[in-house]
């Protein structure tokens, strides 16, 4: 067999046993939580009437031990069943189906702008190191690491809408135009396959000042390590080695330089868009973007024990997932780990 | 060709490294440049090819035939790297890209400089691989630089280093990170290419001993200066200078031919 297929296999392997991890420390979690559901989903009367309050405990399946209701969690799970919300009394899988690429469209498009740029910034401050572009990029990349995500959020809100009004203002695009047919869930993507190109571009504007407030901080950090990952690279033997064998600076750069500085800037990256995601919460809240973070704040708040091991579970596999390309990516560019 | 250097002077943020170097390579002769650390002798190899660390300045002259290496354009200077004169470097274990194959970086100049094509190239790669020794050139041209041992790893420096069949090449300390036991055969292989090619190579060692090996003629560094320069046997039989018989003396044995 092919040894990266070998290596794929084996890693494949190993997430779905990650994701079964998952399912246990989500659900152990959640039940762990101080905070009695039946108070925060039925009114002061109700609670009052322990044959209501019963009824309701047996109904959600809260009346049996603990290891059961984790079967019984579990089961469903296999069959793709995740349980119906408390709060919208909706199967939590159709929920999820809702928000759920509404925030992988965000949070794609923030890891997208992040790589290009990040990586960019980063390749030309360590290539013009000491000058100013270097310095100017240097502050650009500390204002993106030390400011709060939810603070750049407003001002982005407050300057570019409601001031210049240069952009869009909340949602993920104009009332008027209505949603494309949905197929994939991304709205861009959506409007391309329909061909509807009023949709399409009222997506993206409504797509990029979110988009941009979420990567910002990993923008600053990936430059930041890319600068110091290529740094590093240019002052190894093999650069000096290939600038003597008088191959052209562009070679140098993409096949000798770049090549051995990815391995630790997709270290960070893996790193840094798993705490991207995070950040998805509060930039949704504040562009009022329908995604899986505005769930998630909901059934928190209002202990929806279902929704809450739903959105976990999410989460877990896109940091699973995550975790796995850094993994095969590791692979590709390095033979010494594919081959070990 | 030969390669003429003349009062090649170097200073990096204000202090001098290189304080008028004289040096002539020649055809088919091994030139050993030998001194202690910091005596310049390595940078005296990168000035030739211009590959100087960042904010170093430079005067004096390299000629190489007609043309002074230090006033060549960048793109000329590109052609006359690998093409014309190459370089092999102390340790293997860096010099070489570890997540490139062999072949890859045998065969990514001779395509650049020679303009051959993926077959060709392949082709005369197997060949330079066997000529350096390396055994089963075929399969080591897929390998990494990982699955070869130092001395091999440097041998296979050494093909790339002659891939596109240079007229002299800069050897800096190329058996110091090696060995004992294999440095006497990367020596006796760059000793045989150098008569078989007619290459003129200059050998940047502090070691004596590898120099009395090989080297034709031997030239003696200190503090950024030639101090001696002559034929092997005569200045190691009959150092004219006092800093070249506290090295041979610093010798624990001075059996030296």
């Amino acid at each position: 067999m092919h040894p990266l297929a070998r290596f794929l296999i084996r890693r494949i392997l190993l997430a779905v046993l990650m994701a079964w991890g998952i399912t246990l420390v989500t659900f152990v979690l959640t039940n762990l939580v101080p905070g009695d559901p039946v108070a925060a989903n039925l009114g002061q009367r109700a609670l009052g009437d322990p044959a209501i309050v019963a009824q309701w405990r047996a109904e959600h399946g809260l009346d049996k031990p603990l290891w059961q209701q984790y079967l019984i969690h579990l089961q469903g799970l296999v069959q793709g069943d995740l349980g119906m919300s408390q709060q919208s009394h909706r199967p939590v899988g159709q929920d999820l189906a809702e928000f759920v690429p509404a925030t992988l469209e965000l949070a794609g498009a923030a890891i997208l702008v992040s790589l290009v740029l990040g990586v960019g910034f980063g390749v030309v401050a360590a290539l013009r190191r000491d000058r100013l572009s270097d310095h100017a990029l240097r502050v650009l990349s500390l204002i993106g690491i030390s400011v709060p995500t939810f603070w750049l959020a407003l001002l982005a809100f407050y300057v570019f809408f409601y001031r210049l009004q240069l952009t869009p203002g909340s949602g993920r695009v104009d009332v008027a135009l209505g949603l494309a047919p949905p197929v994939t869930g991304l709205q861009t993507v959506d409007a391309l396959l329909a061909g509807r190109w009023d949709i399409f571009a009222s997506a993206a504007g409504h797509l990029v000042t979110p988009a941009l407030v979420l990567a910002l901080y990993t923008i600053g950090l990936l430059t930041r390590f890319t600068r110091s990952a290529v740094l590093e690279v240019l002052g190894q033997d093999y650069v000096r080695a290939a600038r003597a064998k008088g191959l052209p600076g562009r070679t140098i750069l993409f096949r000798y330089v770049l090549r051995s500085a990815l391995v630790p800037i997709i270290t960070v990256a893996g790193l840094a868009f798993g705490s991207l995601l995070s950040g998805t919460v509060l930039v949704e809240a504040i562009f009022a973007w329908p995604g899986v973070g505005q769930y998630a704040y909901k059934s928190a708040t209002t202990l929806d024990l279902p929704a809450v091991m739903g959105v976990g579970l999410v989460v877990g596999i896109v940091y699973l997932v995550i975790n796995l390309i850094v993994d095969v990516l590791y692979g590709v560019i390095d033979p010494r780990v594919r081959l070990q | 060709m030969t390669l003429d250097i003349t009062g090649l002077k170097m200073s990096i943020g204000g202090k001098d490294i290189l304080r008028g170097v004289d040096l002539r390579l020649s055809e088919g002769r091994v030139h050993g440049l030998a001194g202690e650390s910091g005596s310049g002798k390595t940078m005296t190899g990168l000035a030739v090819l211009g590959l100087l660390p960042h904010g170093a300045r430079v005067s004096g002259a390299i000629r190489l035939g007609e043309r002074d290496l230090l006033t060549l354009p960048p793109k000329e200077l590109n052609r006359v790297r690998g093409g014309e004169v190459a370089m092999v470097f102390q340790d293997p274990a860096t010099s070489l890209h570890p997540m490139l194959t062999i072949g890859k970086q045998l065969t990514e100049h001779m395509r650049h400089h020679l303009g051959l094509g993926k077959a060709e190239a392949k082709a005369r790669a197997v060949e330079l691989l066997g000529k350096v020794r390396i055994p089963g050139p075929a399969e080591a041209y897929g390998r990494f630089p990982h699955q070869f041992s130092g001395g091999m790893r440097q041998r296979i420096a050494i093909a790339i280093a002659l891939a596109c069949s240079p007229k002299v090449l800069i050897a800096d300390e190329p058996t110091t990170a090696l060995d004992v036991t294999v440095q006497a055969g990367v020596l006796r292989l760059l000793r045989g290419l150098c008569d078989e090619l007619g290459l003129a190579v200059l050998l940047v060692t502090h070691d004596l001993g590898v120099m009395s090996a090989v080297a034709d003629e031997v030239s003696v560094m200190k503090d950024g200066l030639v101090v001696e320069t002559g034929p092997r046997a005569s200045v190691l039989r009959e150092p004219g200078h006092a800093y070249t018989r506290s090295l041979l003396d610093s010798l624990p044995d001075t059996e030296l031919t």
